[in-house]
């Protein structure tokens, strides 16, 4: 399989009043044709930062201060903003939370389509709306044909989704962004997205990076699976291998305070404290006020660790056995 | 969407109602007008003759009832002091308050909505600072005192523009404007830019709030996202979604100014309906303030029924709700 999007050493900053903000540091990842790529965080890890650098939609004050974005083989990163509006869309599309807030409540869903359509392919009308009407279709609109002559608010928040994801697959893209495309839905409904995405996912061959705070529905979808923190990747893998047997405390963390791991009864294992202000981290590991396995080496940032397809970013990993496995990580 | 328009209507007729027998009380609670129609020296006969001819020896009640009656006949009654029809009178003064009004209110919005959207587009950029330099100057320094150095300058100093009357006029669909001929614009430059002063710093402000919100909402990000030319995220999103406050705040200042452009319209010397108003109060020429004040409340309410119906087409939601 080919790497559709690689992603090097990547570095978003918020330039503010109260100081500079890495909320993307140092993310690196491969992305194949087809897979989707789960990223989890707790809120405020840098999730949706990460997801609008890789179509070059960070809002001021905040730019891309460094690394490599190759998609398809081109670089985005220092493309001007004509190139990469070009490639929106086409080649690599997102979709938000809320549909409520995405789609506009004045126009059409004829109108929204025809517009992202044309964007990017000159077509006569009646093609063009067919090709909508043909997608409205693929991501399950009941009588799109009618349909996409109603107003966003003539729709539910689940049918609202499934336009926005049509409006994101109009052009096969290589790679959707989805950044919490079912948080705001109802459970029956996520789960049907959830089902959805996937399948539309292997039929086309777009690949996805499916952004969400909940482990549970990432890990559902993902093939693999990214753990950010405070800006940073901590740990990246199989999602099997990842939930199974994890290597950083944080992803630990997560897994525990999943409700379907919790013995019935017993309370929830929710990680200790909160996120940290990205403008007070603590100089070495960002995790070590809230890690029970914090020592005092922890005062340095760990490197990156690698083995077996799955890395991690902790002094001292866990379920690695052996001969200390400590001093391995300096 | 006719549901609608029926809903409204009859929401209209309600308020006119109420409004004509409010304003009919009130005018007549206040004043006698028989001391300033009638001579002192005058007879004691020709003192009565008077009062029947205008009716103003019947029951209160009897009077709203005529004055109602004649109303919807389109008669508004004969002026004390002129002897003309006062809906003759306030037609004769009305196309140089409307041109007037028309012209400030239009181009202070257009050009407030111009400038306010680049203003909250570009935020950072010295254009924009300098637009909200205007803006907040606009907010400050009240409207007479712009009027007076408008004319202090551009009349007196410079001599470039005349500082008051209509200038030359002409006629078209059987009323007299000075807009269309190169005078009557030369008249009009200044008390229209007296005018639209203050409703462009308040456009600018609108447009430049309502961008800000909503460039920053996922509405943009997703069209961004899917690759729309900013121009068309501009005209096709951003208008859309910022226009509702504007025509609301559009219909609003189009009311007030026709009816209260007496400052500007005194500082000018033109010849339009607020100056009519303010003499007929002096002279309490009670037809005229009746039928005033009636017009000026039909002016609202026509203007928002107007604003309502514009919201409608524009926005799919209210349309279901009045549906
Ligand atoms: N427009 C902005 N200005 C300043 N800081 C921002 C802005 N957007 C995001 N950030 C910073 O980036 C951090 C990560 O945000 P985000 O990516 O939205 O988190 P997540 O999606 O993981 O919940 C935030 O905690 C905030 O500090
Ligand atoms: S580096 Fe130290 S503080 Fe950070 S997660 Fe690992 S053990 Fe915990
Ligand atoms: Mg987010």
């Amino acid at each position: 399989m080919t790497a559709v999007l690689e992603v090097r050493d990547l570095r978003t900053e918020f330039n503010t009043r109260a100081g500079v903000i890495r909320a993307v540091d140092d993310v690196s990842f491969t992305l194949k044709r087809g897979e989707i790529l789960g990223l989890v965080g707790e809120s405020g890890s840098g999730k949706s930062v990460t997801g609008f650098s890789l179509l070059g939609l960070v809002d001021p004050p905040g730019r891309i201060t460094g690394g490599s974005i190759r998609l398809n083989g081109t670089e985005l990163v220092g493309l001007p903003q004509s190139e990469l509006r070009a490639r929106r869309g086409k080649e690599i599309a997102m979709i938000f939370q809320d549909p409520i807030a995405t789609l506009n409540p004045l126009l059409t869903i004829r109108k929204q389509m025809m517009m992202a359509l044309e964007a990017h392919q000159h077509m006569t009308t009646k093609a063009a709306e067919t090709r909508c009407i043909e997608v409205l279709q693929r991501v399950g609109i009941p009588d799109p044909a009618a349909r996409i002559k109603a107003y966003p608010h003539e729709f539910s928040g689940g049918m609202r989704q499934r336009v926005a994801i049509a409006i994101a697959l109009l052009h096969d893209p290589a790679v959707i962004v989805a950044d919490e495309p079912t948080t705001a839905l109802d459970v029956s409904i996520q789960a049907q997205i959830l089902h959805e995405m996937r399948s539309l996912a292997a039929e086309t061959g777009t690949a996805m990076i499916w952004i969400s705070h909940d482990l549970a529905t990432v890990s559902s979808l993902a093939k693999r699976l990214l753990v950010m923190y405070a800006g940073k990747v901590v740990e990246e893998g199989a999602t099997g291998t990842v939930l199974r047997d994890p290597r950083h405390p944080y992803t630990r963390g997560l897994i525990t305070s999943l409700p379907a791991i919790a013995k019935p009864g017993e309370d929830l294992l929710q990680i200790p404290g909160t996120t940290p202000s990205f403008l007070s981290l603590p100089p070495g590991c960002p995790f070590a006020p809230r890690c029970e396995s914090a020592e005092a080496s922890c005062d340095k940032m760990p490197e990156t660790a690698q083995s077996d397809e799955r890395m991690w970013r902790c002094h001292y990993p866990l379920g690695l056995s052996g001969p200390d496995p400590r001093g391995a990580q300096q | 969407m006719l549901g609608f328009v029926i809903q409204r209507l009859l929401q209209a007729a309600v308020v006119m109602a109420v409004m004509s027998a409010v304003v009919f009380v009130g005018v007549y609670a206040i004043g006698n007008p028989i001391e300033i129609i009638i001579p002192p020296e005058a007879t004691q006969e020709i003192r009565e003759a008077t009062i029947k001819r205008f009716g103003l020896d019947l029951p209160l009640w009897e009077q709203y009832f005529i004055f109602v009656t004649n109303l919807l006949q389109g008669d508004f009654g004969r002026s004390f002091i002129y002897n003309v029809p006062v809906l003759e009178l306030i037609a004769g003064r009305l196309p140089a308050t409307l041109e007037l009004v028309l012209i400030s209110v239009v181009t202070a919005t257009l050009l407030g909505v111009g400038l306010g959207v680049y203003a909250g587009y570009r935020p950072e950029s010295w254009i924009a600072r300098g637009i909200m330099a205007v803006s907040v100057l606009g907010f400050s320094v009240p409207s007479f005192w712009v009027g007076l150095i408008l004319i202090l300058i551009f009349a007196v100093n410079l001599g470039w523009l005349p500082a008051g009357g209509r200038g030359e006029v002409v006629s078209f669909l059987g009323v007299e404007w000075s807009f269309l001929t190169p005078d009557g614009l030369s008249h009009i430059f200044l008390p229209a830019l007296n005018l639209a002063f203050f409703k462009l710093a308040m456009m600018i402000r609108l447009a430049r709030a309502g961008t800000r919100e909503i460039m920053l909402t996922d509405t943009i990000k997703f069209a961004r996202a899917a690759g729309i030319p900013e121009r068309q995220i501009l005209t096709q999103h951003l208008l859309k979604l910022i226009s509702i406050p504007i025509i609301t705040v559009f219909g609003l200042e189009l009311g007030s100014t026709l009816a209260f452009a007496v400052v500007t319209e005194t500082i000018f010397s033109w010849p339009g309906v607020g100056k009519l108003i303010i003499d007929s109060i002096t002279v309490l020429d009670r037809p005229v303030m009746v039928a005033y004040l009636i017009l000026t409340a039909l002016l609202f309410v026509l203007i928002n029924l107007t604003v309502d119906l514009v919201f409608a087409l524009i926005d799919p939601r209210i349309r279901a709700r009045g549906a």
